[in-house]
């Protein structure tokens, strides 16, 4: 091979494209919001393009085994970094940016002008998300957390306020702590090994001698810390509720999406490398993340039922569905992974979805308790955003509260939505993978599923009553419709995930069948050649 | 001198966790920085300690028992950057929540007596 297939070069697009348009708008004056927003949005739909060409690449058999591999500078895998798009990462990629497109809508009407480079850090953000989603190498990782970290820092603290500022040092330090523990697990894994190629450390940790292989395990279980530090398992996760109440609205919805990467990571990595074939370190932590995210499932039903206000119960909504994915994690199982991945589908857009709606749900109370951005005089930034005034659609107070209760069916796990569809497979799943007797913890999990869809109907009916039906005079409030469209397709989406509910199991069908041949994957990245210079070049080289 | 650089990470981490577990922000902040020079020094030592080696290999036919790991190297490199930046970052955030709040506490305000 002397050139590489152009389609290859789609794998970095995600990567690259976010960067150069962040890094274009930062001369961009404050003021020229319009074109900020032109390139964010444009930066925005390119990357949903090819995030969706790489979910065809990756599912039509271009790729051998379905995954493409993109040696980063031509080097061969286990030296320099590999970026791996297989079905999971490309499916991942589809969903960032189907979630980032929404939220980049919803915030051009009000949201990005409340402080200084909303969109660069937007961009950065999605950046650090999707080079996540895409790397197969562990310090490589590090780094695009680090990325999608800073950025996430800079966001939280957008529309700079008392109650951000105190949210955002402890959320800050929460993961500065996780960064360093992340280190120490990469270097361990290191030392025991000598690689940091997921896949490679996949064909490598069979052959490790008694001690090593030891190491390993330590290694893993502190990157499994900073990993479940990000996906909020208990007793890791308590950050999350106050930065989630106190971020803006687009902020949060983008945090529901980053608390999955972490258990991402944990997916990639451990399926990678303790799963089938992985010698006496088979299986190893499995059932802790089963546990684990038990305790995260009752915390979170647990909390859901405590908080007053939206926000504050969305962080917990995204703890029980972070619990459930740990736990679905943890079974291993095909069946049952395909399901759990679907939960994720679902519980993802519509938590993202609920993030938007409760800010402009709070808009039916008075607006005293908007809170005011100090940014604006730090920065003297000229036009302040007028509140949301002029036209309006028709019938707000229906497309609220029909958003409203299609978000809480999804969350909730109740039918007809695809919450429901989610959890019956799960259940099916998980009572069909123990053919004779099913363990205590199955059902265990199950009851546990089952009630924190009970205290999540609770909190969320309790919460809805509250705005919508008692809140005194009603006065409906002006919604535009660049914001009520986002809220409104992601509501749309999670109905024709339920729709297509059969496509959507197909798909995840294939791609859990080739998680779990970590053999294949291996060495798909490892036997990956470099392009290779024209013999002439080559000559000239030496 | 394994033993020597072991104790010293464990030595300076350990300090660095008691300061992180303290209330003042300036406290957090000397301790996460204490903390970071320990993980930069134990990724070093995950090269193995060597004394008098390079890290580089001159020719392809080579002893690689002669020299040094570079990629721990490389690594601590991009942990050291990637550690300050964040530091930085995170003191712009305290200097803007004690000129917001009047408090260096690190929730935001004095604790109720």
């Amino acid at each position: 091979m002397t050139s590489l297939p152009w389609l290859n070069h789609l794998i970095i697009v995600p990567v690259l494209l976010p960067l150069v348009v962040g890094a274009l708008m930062i001369p961009i004056n404050q003021a020229r919001h319009g074109l900020k927003f032109a390139l964010g949005l444009s930066s925005g739909v390119l990357l949903w393009a090819v995030a969706v060409a790489l979910l065809v690449l990756a599912d039509s058999g271009h790729w051998p085994g379905g995954i493409g591999v993109y040696l980063a500078a031509n080097w061969a895998a286990p030296f320099g970094i590999a970026l791996v798009a297989d079905r999971l990462s490309a499916l991942m990629l589809v969903l960032a940016a189907t979630i980032a497109l929404a939220v980049l809508v919803f915030s051009a009407r009000r949201w990005d002008r409340v402080g200084v480079g909303f969109h660069p850090l937007f961009q950065f953000l999605l950046m650090g998300l999707n080079g996540a989603f895409l790397t197969n190498d562990l310090f490589n990782l590090f780094v695009f957390f680090e990325v999608m970290l800073a950025a996430s820092y800079g966001l939280v603290l957008h529309g700079y306020n008392l109650r951000r500022i105190q949210a955002g040092m402890q959320y800050i330090a929460v993961n500065l702590v996780a960064s360093l523990l992340f280190l120490i697990g990469v270097s361990l894994i290191y030392a025991a090994s000598g690689t940091l190629n997921i896949a490679d450390l996949g064909a490598r940790v069979a052959l490790l001698g008694a001690q090593d292989a030891w190491l390993l395990q330590i290694g893993a279980t502190v990157l499994a810390l900073a990993f479940l530090t990000k996906g909020a398992m208990w007793p890791l996760g308590f950050w999350l509720p106050t930065t989630y109440a106190s971020a803006s609205a687009p902020v949060g919805a983008m945090l529901v999406l980053m608390t999955k990467v972490g258990v991402y990571a944990v997916l990639r990595v451990w399926l990678a490398v303790f799963g089938e074939g992985a010698g006496a370190a088979e299986g190893f932590g499995f059932t802790a993340l089963t546990l684990g995210g038990m305790a995260t499932l009752l915390f979170g039903a647990i909390g859901m039922l405590a908080s007053q206000d939206g926000g504050r119960m969305a962080g917990y909504g995204a703890i029980v569905s972070s619990g459930t994915l740990l736990a679905v994690v943890g079974q291993a199982g095909g069946a049952v992974l395909a399901s759990g991945l679907y939960y994720l589908l679902g519980s993802t857009l519509a938590m993202a979805a609920f993030m938007l709606l409760i800010e402009l749900t709070e808009r039916i109370r008075p607006p005293g308790a908007a809170l005011i951005a100090i940014t604006m005089e730090a920065f003297a930034i000229e036009d302040k955003p007028e509140d949301p005034v002029g036209v309006g659609i028709p019938g707000t107070l229906a497309f609220l509260g029909l958003s409203f209760a299609a978000c809480a069916l999804v969350i909730a796990g109740m039918p007809p939505l695809s919450g429901f569809v989610a959890k019956f497979s799960l259940f099916h799943a998980l009572l069909a993978a123990a053919p004779e007797a099913v363990p205590a913890t199955t059902w265990m999990l199950i009851g546990l599923m089952i009630l924190a869809g009970l205290a999540a109907i609770i909190a969320l009916m309790r919460l809805g009553v509250r705005t919508f039906w008692a809140a005194g005079a009603v006065t409906p409030p002006r919604l535009q419709f660049s914001e009520a469209a986002p809220v409104g397709a992601l509501v749309l989406l999670c109905v024709l995930l339920t729709v297509q509910a059969g496509t959507v199991f197909d798909y995840l069908g294939r791609t859990t069948a080739g998680l779990l041949r970590s053999g294949d994957y291996a060495a798909r990245v490892l036997g990956e050649p470099p392009v290779l210079r024209a013999p002439g070049a080559e000559e000239g080289a030496r | 001198m394994e033993l020597v650089l072991a104790i010293s990470v464990g030595v300076v981490f350990g300090a660095g966790v008691w300061l992180i577990l303290r209330p003042r922000t300036f406290q957090l902040i000397t301790g996460l920085l204490l903390m970071s020079y320990a993980v930069n020094l134990f990724i070093f030592a995950m090269g193995r300690l060597w004394v008098d080696k390079p890290p580089i290999t001159p020719t392809p036919a080579i002893d690689p028992a002669q020299f040094a790991d570079p990629l721990p190297q490389g690594l601590v490199l991009t942990a050291i950057v990637i550690g300050f930046a964040t530091t930085a970052l995170y003191l712009v955030i305290m200097i803007g929540a004690r000129g917001l709040s009047g408090s260096d506490h690190v929730d935001g305000e004095e604790p109720r007596e």
